[in-house]
């Protein structure tokens, strides 16, 4: 499947990248070259095949419902690039 | 004592012909002269080395010490070291200091292992050459004009140049075999579930899996031992006893069955390797092992179908870091959009942008059935592949790479010759099973190395079969420039 420079704007909008027009133009030729590679698979026929999302179909484990971090809110909060008052802090969002 | 490898190291410390601290400050010097060429490392962590290692000097007076007491080993920069920065070879973590130890970090820690720094690696783990790091290549320690391989190249570079006797690394389509095979080493990718995955930063979590690369197979059954078993935090750890891989050594290969696929000796395997390849087999005909031909018919799309499923899981994976809780955040966004598009636009390299916007287009409306689901169906047909030939055979053998390492720069610019790199590793992950590359020959003074990938949680057979070839040949010990 051929894509466009429209196509990998919507997939850097849509991933949240930032690109350059340079590096647009890269991924133009990258992502179409690889897709060629991908669509080898096309070939193969699958039908009545189950998809293996995971080499074990192992069903989720579950744990009992206790709590098991400890607090560590002051920790975290020292990673982030900008806290205020024990919050997260982000560019404005609503107007 | 700087070619010496873990059981090596061990046995000097009970016999007391060196110290820990006197070791480790060896392998410090090490470092300080050769990693400014060579670029294993990316932390160094010098004082803390030192530290553990008088600790580890104390434990052994007191006459507690275990084999890996005062053992000086590298981590590969992806595992979350307290207090140490855990880069993953990105812009991104560039001042990511995790709050807590990976399990394997952990559990080798409470080993008595010593940590003499973070090793280099591809960006997230995304690469097969070590030239996607934003920390610059490694160099590969036989040619310094080579590739170490990927993505564990700084932990292959660093135990290969002498600079430690070991180190972890992680395997999600070859990064810790194909980095052995270039660089000499013995590198094992268990069983998925075998090793936790909880603090090692995520690329494609069904497929991720925590390894070793060592100088010799005995080595790596000391390390895996280790950091090897059940994890409630990881939540697809798998709950097995872990046998005891050195007891397992020294087991005789009469009788083994040992399955050769066709198509990993086919056109694009370098013949020069092949003959390589073909003497190592003929090395285990010796020691009583029988071979025989087989087929893995689906290998030829396992390429294929691993860039569509790998590059989906890290576009999930990587969505979290959005410059708000850790990691690289943009200068003065206008908005909370702005924020996000170019803290990831300036804090991902070339590469990682590339897979994440492969992921995205897989799994966007229109496009999820004919790449995704269609991805796992081929992945199941690959797996069936290996169900089948284990019926037939106890081991799949052949070369790990169609070649020896290749030129800094050769392949940068052509991602789609990079992805071929792990032809013949990228199913194993796939179908989750363990796979170990060992040296097997010499090509022009460059190591090659024999792939053996086994059924789930015969880790302990390919530790055997490797330890056996090693007793019975010298490639493994041979050291760059020596």
């Amino acid at each position: 499947m051929a894509i466009t420079l429209e196509d990998v704007e919507n997939i850097a909008h849509l991933a949240r990248l930032q690109l350059s027009p340079t590096e647009k133009q890269e991924a133009l030729s990258s992502i179409t070259n690889i897709l060629q590679v991908i669509d080898q698979m096309q070939s193969i026929n699958t039908t009545g095949v189950e998809p293996l999302a995971h080499a074990y179909e192992a069903a989720q484990r579950l744990r009992d419902d206790v709590v098991t971090e400890k607090d560590q809110r002051i920790t975290l909060l020292a990673l982030a690039p900008s806290t205020q008052r024990g919050l997260f802090l982000v560019p404005k969002v609503l107007e | 004592m700087l070619n010496q490898g873990i059981a090596d190291i061990a046995r000097a410390l009970v016999s007391g012909e060196y110290s820990s601290v006197e070791i480790t400050q060896a392998y410090l010097d090490q470092i300080a002269l050769h990693n400014g060429e060579l670029n294993a490392f990316i932390t160094v962590t010098p004082e803390q080395a030192l530290a553990q290692a008088a600790a580890a000097d104390q434990v052994r007076a007191s006459g507690n010490a275990g084999v890996f007491t005062g053992v000086p080993i590298a981590h590969k920069d992806i595992f979350c070291t307290a207090g140490v920065r855990t880069s993953c070879g990105s812009r991104m973590l560039d001042n990511f200091i995790a709050p807590y130890n990976a399990t394997v970090v952990e559990k080798l820690l409470n080993a008595g292992a010593v940590m003499l720094g973070k090793t280099n690696m591809d960006e997230f783990a995304m690469g097969s050459s070590n030239e996607t790091s934003y920390y610059g290549p490694v160099k590969n320690p036989w040619n310094r004009t080579l590739v170490p391989g990927g993505s564990s190249g700084g932990s292959a570079a660093a135990v290969s140049g002498q600079l430690c006797p070991a180190a972890t690394a992680t395997d999600t389509g070859g990064s810790i075999r194909q980095p052995a095979s270039f660089c000499g080493l013995t590198g094992i990718k268990p069983t998925y579930g075998r090793v936790s995955r909880w603090g090692m930063i995520a690329f494609a979590s069904s497929l991720d899996q925590a390894g070793t690369l060592t100088r010799t197979a005995e080595d790596a059954a000391i390390m895996l031992g280790i950091m090897a078993g059940f994890d409630p935090k990881d939540s697809t750890s798998v709950d097995l006893p872990v046998p005891d891989y050195c007891a397992q050594l020294n087991k005789p290969l009469h009788g083994l069955r040992i399955g050769i696929p066709r198509q990993h000796f086919a056109q694009g395997l370098k013949p020069e390797v092949e003959i390589q390849i073909r003497a190592a087999l003929h090395e285990f005909e010796k020691l009583g092992a029988t071979i025989k031909e087989i087929s893995l018919d689906n290998s030829h799309y396992s390429v294929a179908a691993y860039y569509v499923i790998a590059p989906a899981e890290a576009s999930a994976n990587l969505s979290r870091y959005d410059g708000v809780r850790f990691g690289y955040r943009c200068a003065k966004p206008v908005d909370l959009e702005d924020m996000y598009k170019r803290s990831r636009g300036e804090g991902f390299g070339a590469e990682v942008k590339r897979r994440i916007m492969i992921g995205t287009y897989a799994l966007s409306a229109g496009y999820y059935d004919a790449y995704y689901i269609k991805a796992q169906k081929v992945r199941r047909l690959i797996k069936d592949d290996f169900v089948h030939a284990f019926t037939e055979v106890d081991v799949i053998m052949g070369p790990t790479s169609p070649h020896t390492a290749f030129p800094l720069g050769a392949k940068t610019k052509d991602p789609v010759a990079m992805y071929l790199e792990d032809i013949y590793t990228i199913a194993v992950n796939l179908a989750g099973l363990p796979g170990i590359s060992i040296p097997a020959g010499m090509v022009n003074g460059l190591p090659v190395g024999l792939q053996i990938v086994g059924r789930d949680f015969d880790e302990a057979k390919l530790l055997n079969i490797a330890h056996m070839f090693q007793q019975a040949t010298a490639w493994h010990l041979l050291t760059p420039g020596a």
